[in-house]
């Protein structure tokens, strides 16, 4: 009996492992096939992908049976039509992925060369290069359909509100609920200086001022939300980090409620109706200008020692203060700091929607923002795209489940908070230059290194 | 004038008095002991000092101005750097990123330079990194610069700790049992660190330790502690022949 039960365990662990393993080996394969090609081959890779579409997608798209092109990856076409699915992946291969891989292999050594090179200038005009890259191929891909670049502009503006939330709930380590407020009170403060100042409306009489300057008044607008964030960011942090605790979580979770009713019942702003008319100027570029602005402002305050004292207070708030870190200053800036992006992050939305009203800044939307920090992963830059755009995508491609929906997003939440706990891509430095450096084989490394001993 | 003035410093933890007139006198340059059995009040001392906790009575001097009622990370900038008993070190942080955030209160680039890296903060960090890699050099654990603390052994540990609190330039520096947990080897290594920090920084030093070999070896001066009173000060022999402390400690330490 006894051996019995304790053989059968192990030989199943022992096929999982062989399993497991041999899983391994194709992922190290793959990654050691693709280990050698720099940022600049996967962007000219996707570059030739996106264009090939322009040309020929559609063409691709009806004599393979589609209706159309798959406006996001096919996702929504699988669960709509299940018998298109062969099509379907048949034109993401055509497409994407073959273009994709074998450019960004073909071009390995034309691409090190290039990336080397620009290497030898300062390096933000390497930066730049690689960003205009990369805008370009938002461009081309979301010029199929005006869908995707409404999709490009939520995720951008997803990223934005992630990393904000991130430098509090991860790099600090505090729990914060309070975003949809900071969301809510940049929204209403950008929305009131561009609709009183610029647009004719019902509620805030005629523009005071040309509306031909207004969209060079827009960043003004933004910081004012910005800043009218921090403020109620203030209000929060002084009965919070007074004390050490769980009081944030509770006090910005009752913050984000007060928001909500005091919007509600302030009539002037449109109350409960909400306030529209917004003018159109949140479109893809200013987006995407707000997006890099913030990533890397971001980046350079918690790679520095002064932004790294968030990690101090988060791991041992003693040892830091004893070690000279002003602990509650630190806290304080911080927060501040991180409600100024979702406050940039609310106007941003404001003016996409052209539409706001109290019930944008709930419970939901606590719940998405919460889900992109701890999906994507905490303490990492990377962590917080790739969480704002995996859930983004997720939620549009589950869109046909209805209301199943609610019970998958959740369901695979949970799931990678038993197996990730601190999330995908968590404790990353967010290194640029090394991000945009030439690649080399590991291998080869490592028989330099025995070369040069 | 004295480095460091201590002057009837009592403590209550509730209805505990854990410390009780407390006097102390430090100059610089000396290394100097304190010791007493477990749960004397040798840690809460420390703490009552650095600012941790506010003495209930007394008065603290560093170089001639009062420290009562500072902040921790006030008291530290000051010039007295500690290490813990039990390592309080930054878990998800490396080695290199430990000694360098000790040198927190004196970056002067401020916000915008931690925002828009601007040269002047590029500058300041560069010299940071520096001297951090000097103190990593001096602790010989600069080949652990890039390793996330919690992944080294324990004694690796301990020097991080000590490189950390050398690393706020202090006047004096506060050792709270350095060799705890440590096995014979490390502890003669940790034994000449301590020497080397006291004769070649010209640093003062207070050491809190339990081993009698260590305190008597390396201190000049030595306290000794029982239930938050001092009972017996003076060197080494004076120490080890005093027979309260005999009675109190290394009595109760041969029975053990
Ligand atoms: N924060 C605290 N609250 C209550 N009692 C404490 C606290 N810290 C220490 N004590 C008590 O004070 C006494 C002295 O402790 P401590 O200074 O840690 O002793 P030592 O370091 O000499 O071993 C002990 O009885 C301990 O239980
Ligand atoms: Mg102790």
């Amino acid at each position: 009996m006894e051996t019995q039960n304790s053989k059968s365990p192990t030989e199943k662990t022992n096929v999982l492992n062989t399993i497991r393993n041999s899983i391994n080996k194709v992922l190290n394969l793959i990654r050691n096939y693709f280990s050698e090609v720099p940022l600049l081959g996967w962007f000219i890779g996707t570059l030739t992908a996106v264009s090939l579409e322009q040309l020929v997608g559609r063409l691709i798209a009806l004599s393979l049976g589609l209706p159309k092109i798959p406006v996001l990856f096919g996702f929504v076409t699988i669960l709509k039509h299940p018998y298109l699915i062969p099509s379907t992946i048949l034109y993401m291969l055509v497409i994407y992925i073959l273009p994709i891989v074998s450019i960004a292999r073909l071009t390995v050594p034309i691409t090190n060369w290039l990336a080397g090179k620009l290497l030898v200038l300062p390096i933000f005009i390497s930066v730049i290069i690689h960003l205009g890259l990369l805008y370009l191929i938002m461009h081309l891909w979301s010029g199929i359909s005006d869908y995707r670049v409404l999709m490009l502009r939520f995720i951008l503006i997803a990223v934005i509100a992630t990393l904000s939330l991130n430098v509090v709930n991860g790099y600090m380590g505090e729990f914060s609920c309070s975003h949809p407020g900071f969301m809510a009170l940049g929204a209403y403060g950008a929305s009131i200086c561009t609709v009183v100042l610029f647009v004719d409306d019902s509620m805030f009489g005629p523009a005071l001022l040309p509306p031909a300057i207004g969209p060079f008044m827009f960043p003004i607008a933004l910081i004012v939300g910005g800043c009218l964030a921090s403020v109620g960011a203030f209000l929060v942090a002084i009965p919070s980090f007074r004390t050490r605790g769980d009081y944030l979580a509770i006090v910005s979770l009752a913050f984000t409620f007060i928001v909500k009713s005091l919007i509600e019942n302030l009539e002037i702003i449109g109350g409960a109706r909400g306030l529209s008319s917004q003018p159109n100027w949140a479109n893809l570029p200013s987006i995407f200008i707000c997006a890099v602005a913030c990533v890397w402002i971001i980046n350079n305050f918690v790679r520095s020692t002064l932004g790294k004292a968030l990690n101090a207070v988060r791991d041992d708030e003693l040892a830091a203060n004893v070690m000279t870190v002003n602990t509650r200053r630190t806290k304080m800036t911080a927060f501040l700091f991180a409600a100024f992006w979702a406050g940039v992050a609310g106007g941003l939305l404001a003016h996409v929607l052209r539409y706001v009203n109290p019930g944008t800044f709930g419970i939901q939307k606590l719940a998405e923002v919460l889900a992109m920090v701890y999906f994507g992963g905490l303490n990492s830059i990377q962590g917080s795209i790739l969480g704002a755009i995996g859930f983004n995508i997720l939620s549009e491609a589950l869109r046909p489940l209805a209301i199943y929906k609610w019970i998958i997003i959740p369901s695979m939440l949970i799931l990678i908070m038993i197996f990730r706990p601190t999330g995908l891509l968590a404790f990353k430095e967010f290194d640029v230059k090394k991000i945009i450096s030439p690649k080399q084989k590991q291998k080869k490394e490592v028989q330099n290194v025995i070369a040069s001993n | 004038m004295s480095l460091l003035l201590i002057e009837k410093m009592t403590h209550f933890f509730g209805g505990l008095r854990a410390v009780h007139n407390y006097d102390l006198e430090i100059n610089t340059g000396q290394l100097r002991g304190l010791i007493g059995p477990n749960g004397a009040g040798k840690t809460t001392i420390f703490n009552l000092i650095t600012g941790i906790y506010k003495p209930a009575e007394g008065k603290i001097f560093l170089d001639d101005r009062s420290i009562v009622g500072l902040q921790p990370h006030q008291i530290a900038s000051e010039g007295i750097g500690r290490t813990f008993q039990n390592l309080r070190l930054w878990r998800h942080m490396t080695v290199l990123e430990h000694v360098k955030m000790a040198r927190y209160s004196k970056l002067t680039y401020g916000l915008i330079g931690a925002f828009f890296g601007t040269r002047k903060r590029r500058k300041e960090e560069a010299e940071n990194e520096e001297k951090a890699y000097h103190l990593l050099d001096m602790l010989g654990i600069r080949h652990l610069a890039d390793q996330i603390v919690t992944n080294l052994p324990y004694g690796a540990q301990r020097r991080v700790e000590m490189a950390r609190a050398l690393t706020i330039d202090p006047k004096i520096l506060f050792l709270d049992e350095p060799t705890a947990g440590m096995n014979p080897e490390e502890l003669i290594e940790m034994m000449e660190i301590i020497r080397q920090i006291n004769k070649e920084l010209g640093l003062a030093i207070f050491l809190i330790e339990h081993r009698m070999k260590v305190v008597m070896e390396l201190c000049e001066r030595i306290q000794a502690l029982v239930f938050g009173e001092v009972i017996a000060e003076g060197t080494p022999e004076e120490i080890q022949n005093n027979p309260g402390v005999i009675d109190a400690y290394l009595g109760k330490e041969t029975v053990g």
